[in-house]
């Protein structure tokens, strides 16, 4: 297993399908935080119950003017079916051709079984990496770790006097 | 290793020893059928470890996809606000398979509470400032899906059929 990136890093920009005829780079996001989810498979129970914790959760995302996309080797078609069934509000990237392209980028893919790690990145409004985790493949991370980096992420804007809102600089 | 950042209090529903050895906390969704099967663990969890083992339960309802969840969760704070959450908690996981407002509704008549409180409060949302501080306390806390545990306020990583929370629960009392 490699290291997945780490903070400090510039994001690798991507493109990739979020649905069958819609493509979504990570350049869209410059500007907010973005919250890369790189998971191994649609459908899996425990993904399932990964991706319905972010979709619970994108109200409190949404407090830190967050965007989070899920990331997986599933092609849009089986994203399409997967966020339909799971009523799922932020969107779904497909890895898949080439296979795990982007998550080989990210240090976030398992070769011996073809799909990506559990890894997740808190990318800044510039599009740097400010916080990166991988979880024990078996083990869903859920969202506790993303939100104290938030919260972080938050605080250093706020310190550095680069808060949208007037009035927040340190 | 994720752990638990609300502690317990008072506020909580807890059941089995009331200062137990072992503090297990569930947070838990009603219409989730894996929450339906601990159910039955945790029942039997108790029975096993007695006056040693505390239970709490708080609330954790997926609501996109459970859309009974968030009122079968209110409904059971509204039985506990008459000291019935119990008797509640225990009548919606032992006929998950019928939960819908009706059966709630139901539900309320038999332990003896009035049914049109319980619909004026649901349609007033009463209790969900309760659900939404449960759920906002196990996101911060690590939870990760339906059910998840905490044994001293660590989370419990494997298998939550009997015998492995029995076994996590032991090994946890044996290193007291």
């Amino acid at each position: 297993m490699g290291q997945v990136l780490a903070p400090g890093v510039t994001a690798p920009d991507f493109t990739l399908h979020v649905t069958p005829d819609q493509t979504l780079s990570l350049s869209d996001l410059r500007g907010r935080p973005a919250i890369l989810a790189f998971y191994p498979a649609d459908w899996s129970p425990v993904c399932g119950d990964q991706m319905a914790v972010y979709n619970q959760v994108l109200p409190e995302f949404r407090e830190h003017d967050a965007e989070v996309v899920g990331i997986s080797v599933d092609s849009a078609w089986c994203h399409q079916a997967f966020a339909e069934t799971r009523h799922l509000h932020f969107p779904l990237l497909a890895d898949f051709e080439p296979k795990g392209a982007i998550a080989r980028q990210y240090g976030a893919y398992r070769d011996g079984e073809g799909v990506c790690e559990r890894a997740l990145f808190v990318v800044d409004r510039d599009g740097i990496i400010f916080w990166s985790y991988r979880s024990p493949i078996a083990v869903n991370p859920g969202a506790d770790g993303i939100l104290d980096a938030l919260d972080r992420l938050e605080k250093q804007e706020n310190s550095d006097g680069r808060a949208q809102s007037a009035g927040n600089g340190g | 290793m994720a752990e638990l950042k609300v502690p317990v209090t008072a506020a909580d529903h807890a059941r089995g020893g009331a200062n137990g050895q072992v503090v297990l906390v569930e947070y838990g969704d009603y219409e989730c059928p894996y929450c339906r099967l601990a159910h039955v663990q945790v029942m039997q969890l108790g029975r096993h470890f007695g006056d040693d083992l505390t239970y709490v339960f708080r609330h954790f309802p997926l609501t996109e996809i459970h859309p009974f969840a968030e009122p079968a969760a209110e409904a059971a704070e509204f039985a506990g606000a008459q000291g019935r959450f119990w008797d509640m908690h225990d009548a919606i996981y032992a006929h998950q398979e019928q939960l819908s407002l009706l059966f709630l509704m139901g539900a309320a008549r038999a332990l003896g509470l009035s049914e049109r409180t319980l619909e004026v409060a649901l349609e007033a949302h009463t209790y969900a400032p309760k659900v939404a501080q449960d759920f906002r306390g196990g996101i911060r806390s690590g939870v990760n899906g339906t059910p998840t545990f905490f044994i001293n306020g660590h989370r419990h990583d494997g298998p939550f059929d009997y015998q492995h929370l029995a076994d996590a629960i032991q090994s946890v009392r044996s290193g007291l």
